[in-house]
């Protein structure tokens, strides 16, 4: 517990010794917010709710946390840090687990930072809270099983560039599968209802939606917590080589 | 204290590490030599748990790596091969994050602890530097400080001297002898010159297996010119005192190369003082007489050639 707690702070604090943080973190608030206002429509709809907000997360995200996710093992790997790491006296776990809650941790600073969004909701209209309050709850938690694939394709590789790809398109996948416009797709071509939905079943979206609108049920707890454990597990046998 | 038994790695087909059995007891310092690619790291990184062996078991001072990991690495620093380190955080942030890592929570604790290897490795004036800003001396040394922060019984050093210069060589040298008496060390190289300075024993790696384990002053004895003599004379006409050392019973051979005379003794023998007292009850000419010097790298082509 407490090597995950050093392991947490370095990773958590190094990430403001680079100017990576800042870039990201301005990337993201530009991205998240301008989506919603300039595609979403934000005022034109002229609806106190973050709906439009949270539309644009899944694909925000699909960019944003393999950027975040990329250097989380590739760079140990490529520097050979991650030598001098897990020859402390730590698990494999351990240190999986301090690094990708500081990459959690810093991507939920991000989140909570997009508070000035419901913030000029309730200056201009009366927002119900309830749906606000979940929708940031499901959108940390994607945030986390975005993270987590992340943190498995880093381990990869000690390529950056290659962990961001093999992540996006991972990612991507996951997103797609619940995407209506894909469903819409696949249903055209005539595959049946049931595979469809089964499929979409495994997407980020189907997950997220509900959350987005007041419901937080525990399957959709148990999906994305599951990713990330299934996720973090895999990273660990990855790092541990024993297979 | 470390203890290796029936070592095997295997890289899919490739065996790079072949059935090696060796044992490091405190007080040893044990220069593990090979050529690049014989299996030193790799043997290294296996004892320090960070690569799972195909067969084998290791002990760090009775603890088993492999069924008690946390235990077994408490006891030993390791020192791996460029010594990585977090390029930005500073020296002393580092420090900090490995003295949380092995478990000192207390500050004054974890201060004195810092404070003691900052003393070691004279870091003071590199203290808020961050790594990425040190020369590669005072890297290595930030990477030798952190490998004995928790002062561990154990050593092992992956070519701790590696890239530096013969000063910062020396230094690293010095550093790893001055606490040679109350821990066992092993550290990797191929330079040969570090072994006979500071090792009391040497392995020599080839190809997976070990061909040597002896200490330096037995590796020695494997060269042939070993206790052999160099004989320099002022005078050209060395074919009397040839005969003359050729005569006596402890010579095996004599070489002549210009203007030095190489005697070779029988077995290894050492005849220096034979030989130098004929020169003076016949009145040589002598120019000089001195021990052949050995050359550990002729010794060591010799053992991995073959």
């Amino acid at each position: 517990m407490r090597t995950i707690n050093a392991i947490f702070k370095r990773e958590f604090f190094g990430y403001f010794r680079s100017p990576v943080a800042y870039v990201f973190l301005i990337v993201f608030l530009i991205a998240s917010v301008g989506l919603t206002w300039f595609v979403g429509q934000f005022f034109a709809a002229n609806d106190a709710s973050l709906n439009r907000f949270f539309l644009f997360m899944p694909w925000v995200f699909l960019f944003l946390i393999p950027a975040v996710g990329m250097r989380l093992w590739a760079e140990e790997k490529r520097l050979g840090t991650w030598e001098l790491l897990l020859t402390l006296p730590v698990t494999t776990v351990e240190a999986v687990l301090g690094k990708f809650l500081a990459g959690w941790a810093f991507i939920t600073l991000a989140i909570l930072l997009t508070l000035t969004m419901p913030i000029t909701v309730a200056y201009l209209g009366n927002p119900d809270w309830g749906p606000i309050f979940s929708g940031y709850i499901g959108t940390i938690l994607m945030a986390g099983a975005f993270l987590s694939i992340c943190s498995l394709t880093s381990a990869l590789t000690k390529n950056q560039v290659i962990s961001f790809i093999l992540s996006v398109i991972i990612c991507l996948i996951l997103v797609f599968l619940g995407w209506s416009v894909f469903n819409n797709l696949l249903t055209s071509i005539h595959i049946p209802v049931w595979i469809i939905d089964a499929l979409s079943n495994f997407s980020f979206i189907t997950h997220f939606d509900p959350m987005t609108k007041g419901l937080i049920t525990i399957a959709d707890l148990i999906f994305y917590l599951s990713l990330i454990g299934f996720s973090l597990l895999l990273n660990v046998l990855v790092l541990e080589r024993s297979f | 204290m470390i203890e290796a038994k029936n070592l095997v790695k295997d890289y899919g087909s490739i065996r790079a590490v072949d059935n090696i059995s060796f044992q490091v007891n405190k007080g040893d310092i044990l220069g593990f030599l090979g050529p690049n690619g014989a299996g030193k790291s790799t043997t290294m990184k296996m004892l320090t748990g960070f690569l799972p062996s195909t067969s084998g078991t290791i002990r760090i001072g009775n603890k088993d790596i492999n069924e008690d990991p946390l235990a077994a690495k408490r006891l030993f620093g390791y020192l791996p091969e460029n010594g990585p380190l977090y390029q930005e955080m500073t020296v002393l942030e580092i420090l900090d994050f490995i003295a949380e890592m092995r478990a000192a929570y207390l500050l004054t604790e974890k201060s004195e602890k810092i404070e003691r290897v900052i003393e070691i490795c004279q870091l003071k004036e590199v203290c808020n530097q961050s790594i990425e800003t040190l020369s590669k001396g005072f890297h290595q040394r930030v990477s030798f400080a952190s490998a004995i922060l928790h002062d561990p019984p154990c050593l092992i050093m992956d070519e701790p001297t590696d890239g530096l210069d013969p000063n910062q060589k020396k230094q690293v040298r010095n550093l790893i002898a001055s606490m040679a008496e109350e821990k066992a060390i092993i550290l990797s190289t191929h330079i040969l010159e570090e072994v006979e300075s500071i090792c009391n024993r040497v392995i020599i790696i080839d190809k997976g297996k070990i061909l040597v384990d002896e200490s330096p002053e037995e590796m020695r004895q494997r060269h042939p010119h070993y206790n052999a003599v160099e004989i320099k004379l002022r005078s050209k006409d060395t074919a009397q005192i040839k005969k003359m050392i050729q005569s006596l019973p402890e010579v095996k051979e004599i070489r002549t190369n210009s203007d030095v005379m190489l005697v070779i003794p029988k077995e290894g023998k050492n005849i220096i003082n034979i030989v130098f007292d004929t020169a003076l009850k016949n009145n040589w000419p002598l120019a000089s007489i001195e021990k052949a010097p050995i050359h550990m790298d002729e010794i060591f082509w010799n053992l991995t050639q073959n």
